[in-house]
C-alpha cells in the first residue's frame, strides 16, 4: 500500500473530544460526523481538508474517550493516514478495526511539517517526506493486526474463526 | 511462574497456564457492555454481520446513560435503537429509564461484574470495575460487536506498573486526590498501554467507593486498566449483591513490574487538575483565585454514596454561592433513594444546589450543565480536556467531592478548611 498527501500538522495529546466533540455524538451516521471533525482544534478544518490529506501528530493522539466516532469521522473527512509518535490504546485498536491506516513514527511526527508533502510505503515501512527530500522509518505493524487486516477486519476475522449465532 | 493479577486474570481466561507481557490471548469474556452513544456502532455491526443472536444475553449490557432523559430527536433514535435490540434479544442487563444508572456505578452495585471477571466495554471507563480485581477495559464499538457476537476478545498481555502508596491520608485527601496526584506525577500517557496496579496501606484501607474512583481514571494515564487485589472489603462488597460467581485472582509476592512506583501520602494535599488535561495538578490552595460558575458533583468518577455524603456534609446549613450552578448528579437509582432516606438531597436542594436523576449528562458536554464562553467549572469528573462540559473557550477544574462542594459555597477554588 502507497499513500501519498499534504499534510495537516498537530500537537500532542490529540484527545478524541478534539477529533469529534460529544455535542455531535447523537448520531453515528460517518458523513455527519465528518462535518464536525477537528472542530474544536480548528474550527474550519472540516471545509479545508482534502480526499487524501495526512494527519500527522505527536504523542498519544486519540486520547481519551472510547468513541469510535473519532477513527470514523477521520476516515469520512477523507484522510488517507494517521502518523503519530504514538496513539492512545483505545484509539489504536479503533482505528484498525474500521480501517484506517495509522502508523507509528516518532522522526516522521517530528520532522514533518504543516503543508509538506509525504509518500507513505507501508510494505517496505518508510515515510518519504516529498517536500523535504527526507525518509523516516516506520514501526512495523504487529503481526496479529496485520492479520486483521489480511482478513478484511475485526468482524469479518471472528467470522473465519469463531461460530456465530 | 509468578505473575501478577493482571496476568494470572488473561492466563486463565486464555485456557493457559501463564502469560507473559507482549503475548498475545484471545480470551473468554464475562461481560461486554455498551451506552448510548457507543452501542448503535456496534449494533449496525452486529447486524451487518450476519449474527442472529448474542453469544450469551445474560452477558451483554446495555446502559443508556449518556444522553438521556433523551436531550433530542437524534438521541431519542439512538436510545431507541438499543431498547429494540435489548428486547429482541432479552438481554438481562438493559437497563431503561427508571431502573437506569451511570454504567460504571450500577454494575458493579448490581453484582454484574465481579472479582475475577474479564469486561470489556464500549466505554474508555470500563477501566473502573480493577477496584473488584477484574480485568476490565475500554474498547470500541466494533470490538464490542465482536464480543456481543463470539463472547471472546483479542489482548496483547500488558505490562504492569505498580504504585504503592504508604502514609497516613492528610485531612479533605480522598482517593480522586490520589488519583490526580498520581496522573500528575506520570503524565496522561504514562501508562500507556499499562496496567495500573494499585496496591499498598492506604489503598487496603479505602472503601470500595473510594476505589472504584481511583481505577476509573486509570484511562486518564493512558492505563489499560486499573487493578486493586481482592481483600476482605471487596469480598463484603460484593456479598450478597454478586449476580455469578467469582473468583479471588491476587498477585504473587515476587511477581514482574515494568516498574514500581511510590507514594508517600502524607505529603499529598487537596488537588485540582488544571485545563486541559488531568496531569495539569496544583494543590487546591494555590488556585484560591479562580472564581467557579459550576460546581459539578457526581459522574462515573465521584456519583457514588461516600461522594454524596461528603458533599452533604460540607453543603448542610451553608449556601450555595449566588453566582455559582451547583449540580449533583447520583450515580445509581439506589443511591438516589438511599441519599433520599439518609436526608441528603433535603441538604442539597435546601442549600440551592440541582439535585438531578443520574446520567453522564454534563462530564461530556452532553446536556444539563453545559458552560457558556469564558466560563468555568470546577468538577468532580474525570476529563479537563478543551470544551469537554461546553464551550472551547470554557474551562474545567477536576477535583474531590469536598472541594467541588466547599468551592460551590465560596465561589473560588477552595477546600473545606477555607470555610471555617
Amino acid at each position: 500500500m502507497k499513500l501519498t498527501g499534504k499534510v495537516w500538522k498537530f500537537g500532542n495529546d490529540i484527545d478524541t473530544d478534539l477529533i469529534i466533540p460529544a455535542r455531535y455524538l447523537n448520531t453515528s451516521d460517518p458523513a455527519e460526523l465528518a462535518k464536525h471533525c477537528m472542530e474544536d482544534a480548528d474550527k474550519t478544518w472540516a471545509e479545508k481538508v482534502q480526499k487524501g490529506d495526512i494527519i500527522v501528530a505527536g504523542k498519544n493522539f486519540g486520547c481519551g474517550s472510547s468513541r469510535e466516532h473519532a477513527p470514523v469521522a477521520i476516515k469520512a473527512a477523507g484522510v488517507a493516514c494517521v502518523i503519530a509518535k504514538d496513539f492512545a490504546r483505545i484509539f489504536y485498536r479503533n482505528s484498525f478495526n474500521i480501517g484506517l491506516p495509522i502508523f507509528e513514527s516518532e522522526e516522521a511526527s517530528l520532522k514533518i511539517a504543516q503543508g509538506d508533502t509525504v509518500e507513505i510505503d507501508a510494505d517496505n515501512g518508510v515515510i518519504k517526506n516529498i517536500t523535504k527530500n527526507e525518509k523516516y522509518a516506520v514501526k512495523p505493524i504487529p503481526p496479529f493486526m496485520q492479520e486483521l487486516v489480511n482478513a478484511g477486519g475485526l468482524i469479518a476475522y471472528g467470522k473465519m474463526k469463531f461460530k456465530i449465532k | 511462574m509468578s505473575m501478577n493479577i493482571a496476568e494470572k486474570i488473561l492466563a486463565f481466561k486464555s485456557g493457559k497456564k501463564a502469560v507473559e507481557p507482549g503475548e498475545l490471548v484471545i480470551a473468554d469474556i464475562d461481560l461486554v457492555l455498551a451506552n448510548d452513544i457507543t452501542a448503535p456502532i456496534a449494533i449496525k455491526e452486529f447486524r451487518a454481520s450476519g449474527a442472529k443472536k448474542v453469544w450469551d444475553r445474560t452477558k451483554v449490557a446495555l446502559v443508556p446513560d449518556h444522553f438521556t432523559p433523551n436531550k433530542d430527536i437524534k438521541s431519542a433514535e439512538q436510545a431507541k435503537m438499543l431498547r429494540e435490540f435489548a428486547h429482541e434479544q432479552k438481554l438481562t442487563h438493559y437497563y431503561d429509564q427508571g431502573e437506569v444508572g451511570i454504567e460504571h456505578a450500577l454494575l458493579p452495585e448490581q453484582g454484574v461484574v465481579v472479582p475475577g471477571d474479564l469486561v470489556i466495554g464500549a466505554d474508555s471507563h470500563t477501566c473502573t470495575y480493577g477496584a473488584l480485581g477484574a480485568f476490565a477495559t475500554g474498547v470500541g464499538s466494533t470490538d464490542a460487536a465482536f464480543g456481543m457476537m463470539t463472547g471472546k476478545a483479542w489482548f496483547k498481555v500488558p505490562e504492569s506498573i505498580k504504585f504503592v502508596y504508604k502514609g497516613k491520608l492528610n485531612k479533605w485527601v480522598s482517593s480522586k486526590d490520589l488519583i490526580l496526584h498520581t496522573i500528575g506525577d506520570v503524565g496522561v500517557d504514562g501508562a500507556l498501554y499499562k496496567v495500573m496496579e494499585f496496591t499498598g496501606p492506604v489503598i487496603d484501607k479505602l472503601s470500595m467507593d473510594a476505589r472504584l474512583t481511583m481505577s476509573n481514571m486509570a484511562i486518564e494515564a493512558g492505563g489499560k486498566a486499573g487493578l486493586m487485589n481482592p481483600d476482605e472489603t471487596t469480598l463484603e462488597y460484593v456479598k450478597g449483591r454478586a449476580q455469578h460467581k467469582w473468583k479471588v485472582f491476587t498477585s504473587d509476592k515476587d511477581a514482574k513490574y515494568e516498574k514500581v512506583i511510590e507514594y508517600d501520602c502524607s505529603k499529598i494535599e487537596p488537588v485540582v487538575s488544571c485545563p486541559s488535561l488531568p496531569e495539569n495538578t496544583k494543590p487546591a490552595s494555590k488556585l484560591s483565585k479562580v472564581a467557579v460558575d459550576q460546581s459539578v458533583i457526581g459522574s462515573c468518577t465521584n456519583g457514588r454514596m461516600e461522594d454524596l455524603r461528603i458533599a452533604a456534609k460540607i453543603l448542610k446549613g451553608k449556601k450555595v454561592n449566588s453566582r455559582v450552578r451547583c449540580l449533583i448528579f447520583p450515580g445509581t437509582k439506589d443511591i438516589y433513594l438511599q441519599a433520599l432516606k439518609e436526608g441528603l438531597i433535603e441538604t442539597f436542594v435546601k442549600a440551592g444546589a440541582i439535585f438531578s436523576m443520574p446520567t453522564c449528562g454534563p462530564c461530556l458536554g452532553g446536556h444539563m450543565g453545559i458552560l457558556a464562553k469564558g466560563e468555568t467549572a470546577i468538577s468532580t469528573t474525570n476529563r479537563n480536556f478543551v470544551g469537554r462540559m461546553g464551550s472551547t473557550e470554557s474551562s474545567v477544574y477536576l477535583a474531590s467531592p469536598a472541594v467541588a462542594a466547599a468551592s460551590a459555597i465560596l465561589g473560588r477554588i477552595g477546600t473545606p478548611e477555607d470555610l471555617k
